[in-house]
């Protein structure tokens, strides 16, 4: 059971130092876990750290590959009003 | 985020500077105590004079954020944009270091260090304070502020200290949780992210607890408050006498900056920013009780140079890997540069004081009652310097300055663009140029270095005299000259702008 950073990350370092198992690491293009280290925090936090402070949805996925914060639950954005704004500007690849 | 924000009183302003309004110009700077006056002469966020003279820059190293503000989006990768949390890279404190003396070799004004974001400070403590130990350690003179959300405040508070950090912004958007949980969907706290009003009521003490720690160590705090139309526009009257009451110097009421295009919850949830009116009838509320402060350039977390400017662009670590600094040489273009101003200043102060003895000390700022001709708006295009020293067409704000009589004083400054608009809208001149008289909207002239033929016959259209016969002249100097003009041609028998009238007969 690991979790996982995927593209969406925006390399903005918050995850890296909460990490109890020093899992965590800068990388190009984006941070990266090993899986081999991580344990989602168990035994040492009520939740995984990185996916309780991840500003972005979508940045960190968990073992059966869902996003731990899903479209909408950080910044209160209706996924419907979100993809009627992308349709409509060139927010693009702000999220 | 660099964004920080809190308001002031409910009572509108005596005229003139008998209240406090004007902030912190050179009258009310004299007036400070000295060690106070010492601490905020040479620093551009907290004096409206020394924002004339010299420069700052942030430094990008910190890019984690321990909460969420719906004017912010945490993709801040922009190099065209100009508001805060935006930067172009985030740097470690080494490089930050050596940007900060290789900026402070070719620009002698440069005379503090901020670190403002990308994300908070305080949630990069580290990453902060080894920029400032470093940094401490390579050029003492330069100042260090830092500008935070205040939620890991408290416990920073002795840090601080320690490095002599002697400025710190906190950025308070209110005193009610019910009006934060509008504000912040979250924040992160204690190894959870806590949402809603709890998340609010949280952040609102720690902020109110820092802020008095600083006030208690003698810190000089300014707060930032965005003002959000409909969500806390009135309320920021109440955070703005909470926070005078508990000893912050200086409140700094900015403008909610919001679009679509960049992906915010306000932006794309179509909330809107104040118009520049309502801004400043709230800035007006706020200043019977507290210093406010009016020229806020609401910089990137990366700026580099004299508010207004940003010339980071010259010093990308790229360039500045090719720069070699002789550090004793450039310390002593500093140290002149600063003994220049300190010349300069004591000549207008002395006629202050001058003045001051003849019992008339509010003579430069508040018209005799039976003084001819009424105040008029006159805007600036202003690089800096204090000087018209702008071209019209190159202008991206203007310095709208209140003149009559008694004198000239900065009143606000209107961006013209204030961040990037989307490529449909770029090299559109004659939709820019309606912009920018839109912008221009009450005053009565525009003064400039230089302008063109088109805008011209478009400002006089508009009943705004356009005038470039004052370039490379002191502001004060050539704003008194041309309303002189317009009295002596019976231009100002009568006020035209409601604004205008509200403020001379308050």
């Amino acid at each position: 059971m690991a979790l996982k950073i995927v593209d969406a990350c925006v390399n903005c370092w918050a995850c890296e130092p909460l990490c109890p198992n020093g899992a965590i690491h800068a990388a190009r293009p984006h941070f990266l876990i090993d899986a081999g280290m991580c344990t989602e925090c168990a035994g040492d936090h009520a939740d995984p750290q990185c996916a309780e402070i991840c500003p972005v949805e979508g940045a960190i996925l968990d073992a059966n590959n869902e996003p731990t914060n899903p479209p909408g639950s950080l910044t209160g954005i209706p996924p419907a009003v979100w993809a009627a704004a992308l349709a409509a500007t060139a927010v693009g690849s702000s999220r | 985020m660099a964004l920080h924000v809190s308001e002031l009183p409910e009572h509108p302003p005596a005229g003139g500077c008998s209240a406090g309004r004007c902030g912190t110009d050179p009258a009310r700077l004299a007036a400070l105590p000295e060690d106070m006056r010492r601490r905020v002469e040479n620093h551009p966020c907290y004096s409206e004079d020394a924002h004339r003279h010299f420069a700052r820059m942030h430094a990008a190293v910190a890019p984690a954020c321990n909460i969420q503000c719906n004017y912010c989006n945490r993709k801040y990768d922009c190099a065209n944009e100009s508001r805060p949390g935006v930067v172009s890279e985030v740097l470690t404190p080494e490089q930050a270091v050596r940007k900060t003396l290789a900026v402070a070799a070719a620009i002698p004004q440069l005379s503090v260090l901020g670190i403002a974001g990308p994300g908070d400070p305080l949630a990069n403590p580290e990453r902060t304070f080894a920029t400032f130990r470093l940094l401490a350690e390579k050029a003492p003179d330069i100042k260090l502020c830092v500008s935070t959300n205040g939620l890991t405040l408290p416990e920073h508070v002795d840090e601080l200290a320690r490095h002599n950090i002697e400025h710190v912004t906190i950025t308070i958007n209110c005193i009610d949780p019910e009006i934060g949980a509008e504000i912040y969907p979250w924040i992160f706290w204690r190894n959870r992210r806590v949402r809603g009003r709890a998340a609010a009521a949280i952040l609102i003490e720690q902020q109110q607890k820092g802020l008095e720690k600083l006030v208690e160590r003698g810190i000089l705090v300014k707060i930032n408050s965005v003002m959000i139309p409909g969500v806390n526009d009135e309320h920021l009257k109440a955070v703005s006498r909470t926070v005078k009451a508990k000893g912050a110097f200086l409140h700094n009421v900015m403008p909610l900056i919001s679009d679509a295009a960049h992906g915010t919850l306000y932006g794309v949830m179509g909330q809107r920013a104040p118009t520049a009116d309502e801004l400043a009838r709230l800035q007006d509320a706020c200043a019977g009780d507290m210093q406010m402060m009016r020229h806020c350039r609401q910089c990137r977390a990366d700026a580099v140079g004299l508010l207004g400017e940003d010339r980071g662009d010259e010093f990308t670590m790229e360039k500045i890997a090719a720069i070699e600094v002789d550090h004793a040489a450039a310390l002593a273009r500093r140290t002149a540069f600063r003994a220049q101003v300190a010349a300069e200043r004591e000549a207008p102060r002395s006629i202050v004081e001058t003045v001051a003895t003849a019992v008339q000390p509010l003579v430069f700022h508040r018209p005799a009652k039976a003084a001819a001709g009424r105040a008029v708006l006159i805007a600036v295009a202003s690089k800096g310097g204090g000087m018209v020293n702008e071209h019209f067409g190159h202008a991206r704000e203007f310095l709208i300055y209140e003149v009559s009589a008694g004198g000239a004083r900065l009143v606000e400054r209107r961006a013209v663009d204030i961040y990037c608009r989307g490529s449909e809208q770029c090299d559109e001149e004659t939709n820019a140029l309606s912009r920018t008289i839109r912008v221009l909207q009450g005053c009565e002239a525009v003064l400039c270095a230089k302008i063109g033929i088109e805008p011209w016959g478009r400002l006089e259209a508009a009943g705004i005299v356009p005038n470039g016969e004052h370039g490379m002249e002191k502001i004060e100097d050539a704003v008194m000259a041309v309303w002189r003009g317009l009295l002596t041609t019976g231009q100002l028998g009568r006020a035209t702008d409601g604004r205008l009238e509200r403020r001379i007969s308050a």
